[in-house]
């Protein structure tokens, strides 16, 4: 059986984030594992542009920003393997992979970075009621076929759901001479990026109806329509406010679900409200060696916090090789609470002696807030208070705790995340 | 006076912008939290500008598209001019980021370049 | 011309077909839709069920016991997955005790073995995840789950294999007397035969009352699904009836024999036979059900709902015989559940009926056994290592979620009967099966289909007819190419 020291699952971009900062803590023996042709994950599909410019100071499309990311594997001379696929890994740390040239084969890791990111809802998982007929997809399946193999998944498009795949997906498909019909959004708000609705759905008068959900299929062969209703405030239709839609195709961009299934066969503990595991100051999951990163941990708004992320999880990866496969002395390790709006915190628990000069703390709200505060106690001394004009589930926020002022505080039991008014 | 709202675009913020505009002049921007609003909001109500983005037919890759730009924004009202403009391109692998793929596309004296590395096979 | 045509290539025209390969027959089996296993065979409970509710001395109660015997020697034969996980029948109330006694009475009248009358601590013992409010159970040790997908296909593949003709996308338009036998007006020609098989499914009565003036009648009786994700396997072993009710056996709750868990159906009668939709009342109703049964049933992780129609016809009985008014017109009709676990006794009665009326000679060439689709997941990994340097195929991926490799789908598509579509490699793999229900995979098996079968990426389906996955590309330079 060979062995790394590191191993990281996924050459997305957290993959790669994590395997250059690895890397650049002087770890020689790392290996990528992608189960994809390309090293860059969803990126390579990502063609729009906005990405990289907390990274780079530039806007660089998916495609470029993955390169950049690529080139430095290259150049740091990183070892990856394609098209392999983790079947499994136990909680020792044994992988057990599999792809065309190698077979089945194992690989013992000192440490193992999880980066494998997230799926999309399918329509399955909405319960959506109706006929089961060709023509309907996930916006990231649609943008598969359109930006990477040329083909039309339809001509009249419909989409469900107003994050940013399906914005994106409504301009590229008008672009490419579909009529986008209408984009509905079940919740009040949507979930995407302001700059993708005034982009993507303004620019070209797509109107975006929110509250509304769709109730219906039709069609037993393709798609041939569907119809929405708007929803009360417990997300129920509401009777009278059907509208019918021809269309030939629906696109569902209705939620990512961080992609698990290994983590959960190395048994580390998973927090229920991200789908990701339950991580410490240092990205380590509940098994002591293997961090998390990037999408597989939660759900990230832009792709420049995952590279920063996972950038820290393969730093402290490496971190725990070279002290022999410890992070050192763990002092008590202070939960932080989320509550009052804020959902959950990444990390969620922190051992103050092994945590950076500074911490980020990230978080998603979980409705929009215009005007308050984002506060942090120690115990119940409030120590950040800071004002955001506005706050809305569909971005992420942080917060940065300093290590002087934990450690500086006596009897620290817990730290407090919450939105306050004033 | 007039008054027209904007989403500033410029970073995930997304604020809220208020151009005052007085015969098609600006006279004021509020709301914006750092420079990129102010530049934008005057830009977007005089000429506004995008970068489009989209795929061409590249062949002797291992992939039937290679993703492009414009090298820079171009007029709004010039968006669909590009993509008529790329409508039968073809292109061979190898392809580099960067390459140019369409020089000057709709006189809009912009370059549509490639935004992916596409290997001969 | 002829010697049998079987209209209808689900589960009972398979059986059907698979029976009767054992003679030397000209056999054709014709279907409206593009593949086997299209319409009720593909969208049921794919519960193998014991027997004990069939009215006694039925046909369904005779059929049903029969085929649950003959279940398991067929599924080694045909290599299809099938457990007798047991099934238990819950009541929720002493009131309702006399109801359960009742039913268990069938056990003995219509030979099911093994039943017995639990009470709850036992019954806790057994499913700790079921009601406490269920207070005893029939449990029946000889119920089962099968892989209906798995059962059809394997029946009608084995049945090609010895000889049998399949012509899909053939709808019957009309049924006339001939002097020779009967013509088949269809909407991919005429087909003349000697011997009709009617097993049409939710359509038979359209079928038998063009040549009989015996009339029946079949109402389309819609049952809706919600499938939810691997990871809820487990909160039950055995299927989990409750006590049946007006429209059959009610909503259950079942293990499938993939790990996942089913709960299902709803029963509501309808007029239209092609509806195969649900409802938000429907998958409400399998929500709420289901959870009486077992209260914390995972709801949340469903990953796909799904609606089919059971043949229900007037009498509640299944119409196996050849027409007293319409010799050599045989129907195989109203087949509703129990029809999937009946299938294989259904054939051999079927085929019974035709040799008495052909007489025909013993096929020699008779196989009855055939091969699946290899799973390297059930292979030792010196052996999987072994198949993957010798078709590397093997080796890669296309499922993530089900875990089903590129060679897996190859042979779905090259194998006899081979699928032509995205459900068809769906039904004889597992791929697009999973949590994310497609989404990673389609692209990468319409690329396979394409490249296996020689044709655009544009004709390619979700399962026929119009169900095309795009509709053209996205730059008239692809167009041009």
């Amino acid at each position: 059986m060979s062995s790394y020291d590191i191993v990281i699952i996924g050459g997305g971009p957290a993959g790669l984030a994590a395997a250059a900062s690895a890397k650049r803590e002087g770890i020689d023996s790392i290996l990528i594992l992608e189960r994809d042709t390309q090293l860059g994950g969803i990126l390579n599909q990502c063609i729009h542009n906005g990405f990289g410019l907390h990274t780079f100071k530039e806007e660089l499309t998916g495609p470029e920003y993955a390169q950049r990311f690529i080139d430095q594997v290259e150049e740091l001379k990183i070892e990856y393997k394609l098209n392999t696929m983790v079947m499994d890994i136990n909680s020792s740390k044994e992988i057990t992979a599999m792809n065309r040239t190698d077979g089945l084969f194992h690989i013992q890791a000192k440490s193992i970075v999880l980066a494998m990111g997230c799926r999309e809802r399918s329509r399955g998982a909405l319960n959506i009621p109706g006929y089961r007929p060709a023509g309907i997809y996930s916006a990231g399946t649609a943008q598969r076929l359109v930006n990477i193999e040329g083909y039309m998944p339809g001509r009249e498009v419909v989409i469900l759901g107003s994050g940013d795949i399906g914005l994106i997906m409504a301009r590229r498909m008008t672009l490419e001479g579909a009529k986008v019909k209408v984009v509905a959004e079940l919740m009040p708000y949507s979930g995407g990026l302001k700059r993708n609705i005034v982009q993507c759905l303004d620019d070209f008068g797509i109107p975006l109806k929110l509250s509304h959900t769709v109730i219906d299929i039709r069609g037993k062969e393709r798609l041939e329509g569907i119809t929405i209703a708007q929803v009360d405030n417990h997300g129920k239709p509401i009777p009278g406010t059907e509208e019918d839609y021809t269309c030939d195709t629906l696109l569902l961009s209705c939620g990512l679900i961080p992609e698990n299934e290994i983590s959960r066969s190395i048994g580390v503990d998973m927090e229920p409200v991200t789908s990701g595991p339950i991580v410490n100051e240092s990205l380590e999951t509940s098994v002591e060696g293997v961090f998390a990163c990037g999408n597989v941990l939660h759900v990230h708004d832009l792709v420049d916090f995952v590279s920063e992320e996972a950038s820290a999880a393969g730093r402290n990866a490496a971190a725990y090789v070279k002290a022999g496969g410890t992070l050192g002395e763990k002092s008590r390790e202070i939960p932080i609470t989320a509550t009052c709006g804020v959902r959950y915190t990444v990390p969620k628990k922190i051992s103050v002696n092994r945590m950076a000069d500074e911490q980020i703390v990230r978080f998603r709200v979980g409705a929009v807030y215009k005007g308050c505060y984002i506060s942090a106690y120690l115990n119940d001394e409030r120590i950040i208070h800071r004002k955001r004009q506005i706050m809305a589930p569909g971005e992420m926020e942080e917060i940065k705790l300093k290590k002087e002022q934990l450690s500086g505080f006596d009897g620290l039991e817990n730290i407090t995340v919450k939105i306050e008014e004033a | 006076m007039e008054k027209r709202n904007l989403t500033c675009i410029g970073c995930p913020m997304g604020c809220l912008l208020t151009v005052e505009l007085e015969g098609g002049e600006v006279k004021s921007v509020s709301g914006y939290t750092c420079k990129r609003g102010d530049d934008y909001a005057r830009k977007e109500v005089t000429h506004p500008t995008r970068i489009v983005t989209s795929s061409v037919y590249v062949t002797g890759g291992a992939i039937p598209m290679v993703s492009v730009k414009t090298a820079n924004d171009i007029p709004k009202e010039k968006i669909m001019d590009i993509m008529a403009s790329i409508e039968h391109v073809q292109v061979k692998a190898p392809i580099k980021i960067g390459d140019v793929i369409v020089p000057n596309a709709a006189d809009t004296g912009v370059d549509i370049i490639a935004t992916k590395d596409i290997a001969a096979v | 011309m002829y010697d049998v045509v079987i209209i209808g290539a689900g589960v009972t025209g398979s059986a059907s077909a698979r029976e009767l390969s054992r003679y030397s027959l000209n056999i054709c089996v014709i279907d409206k839709e593009e593949d086997v296993c299209a319409g009720t065979s593909k969208a049921n409970s794919a519960i193998v069920h014991s027997g004990i509710d069939a009215a006694p001395g039925t046909l369904m109660a005779e059929l049903n016991v029969k085929g649950n015997e003959m279940m398991e020697a067929w599924s080694k034969e045909l290599d299809f997955a099938f457990k007798r996980n047991g099934s238990l029948i819950l009541c929720f109330s002493e009131d309702d005790r006399p109801n359960l006694e009742a039913l268990f009475s069938h056990a003995e009248a219509n030979g099911v073995p093994g039943c017995r009358i639990i009470e709850k601590e036992e019954l806790h013992q057994m499913e700790p995840n079921v009601s406490d409010e269920a207070i005893a159970a029939i449990y029946c040790p000889t119920g089962g789950i099968v892989c209906p997908f798995g059962m059809n296909i394997a029946m009608a593949e084995n049945a090609y294999t010895n000889g049998v003709e399949f012509r899909f996308n053939t709808a019957v338009r009309n049924i006339t007397k001939t002097d020779k036998g009967w013509k088949l007006t269809t909407s991919n020609g005429d087909i003349f035969t000697k011997v009709v098989v009617n097993a049409a499914g939710v359509n038979a009565d359209i079928f038998h009352n063009m040549v009989s003036a015996d009339k029946i009648n079949i109402t389309p009786r819609r049952g809706e699904y919600c499938l939810l994700d691997k990871t809820a396997g487990g909160i039950v072993s055995n299927t989990i009836f409750q006590l049946p009710g007006k429209y059959g056996k009610g909503i259950l709750v079942t293990p499938t024999v993939h790990g996942n868990i089913l709960i299902g159906p709803t029963a509501n009668d309808h007029d239209n036979r092609e509806a195969t939709n649900t409802t938000q009342d429907g998958l409400a109703n399998v929500i709420s059900a289901a959870s009486r049964s077992v209260p914390n049933v995972p709801v949340r992780q469903v990953i796909t709902s799904f609606s089919g129609n059971r043949a229900h016809e007037d009498n509640h009985e299944f119409i196996i015989k050849e027409l007293e008014d319409a010799p050599f017109f045989v129907d195989a009709a109203g087949i509703e559940s129990p029809g999937l676990t009946s299938a294989p006794a259904i054939g051999v009665k079927v085929a019974g009926i035709v040799a008495g009326l052909l007489k025909p000679e013993k096929n020699p060439d008779f196989n009855g056994t055939r091969k699946g689709i290899l799973d390297p997941k059930s292979l030792s990994e010196e052996d999987y290592a072994k198949l993957i340097a010798e078709k590397p195929a093997y080796g890669n991926i296309i499922c993530r979620c089900e875990m089903i490799t590129e060679g897996e789908i190859i042979d779905a598509v090259t194998r006899p009967l081979g699928a032509k579509s995205l459900d068809g490699v769906k039904r004889r793999t597992r791929a697009g099966m999973g949590r994310c229900q497609a989404g990673f995979c389609s692209p990468r098996t319409m690329e396979i289909i394409s490249r296996e079968l020689d044709m655009s990426q544009l004709e390619i389906t979700k399962n026929g007819g119009k169900s095309n996955m795009v509709v053209g590309y996205t730059k008239k330079s692809l167009e041009e190419a």
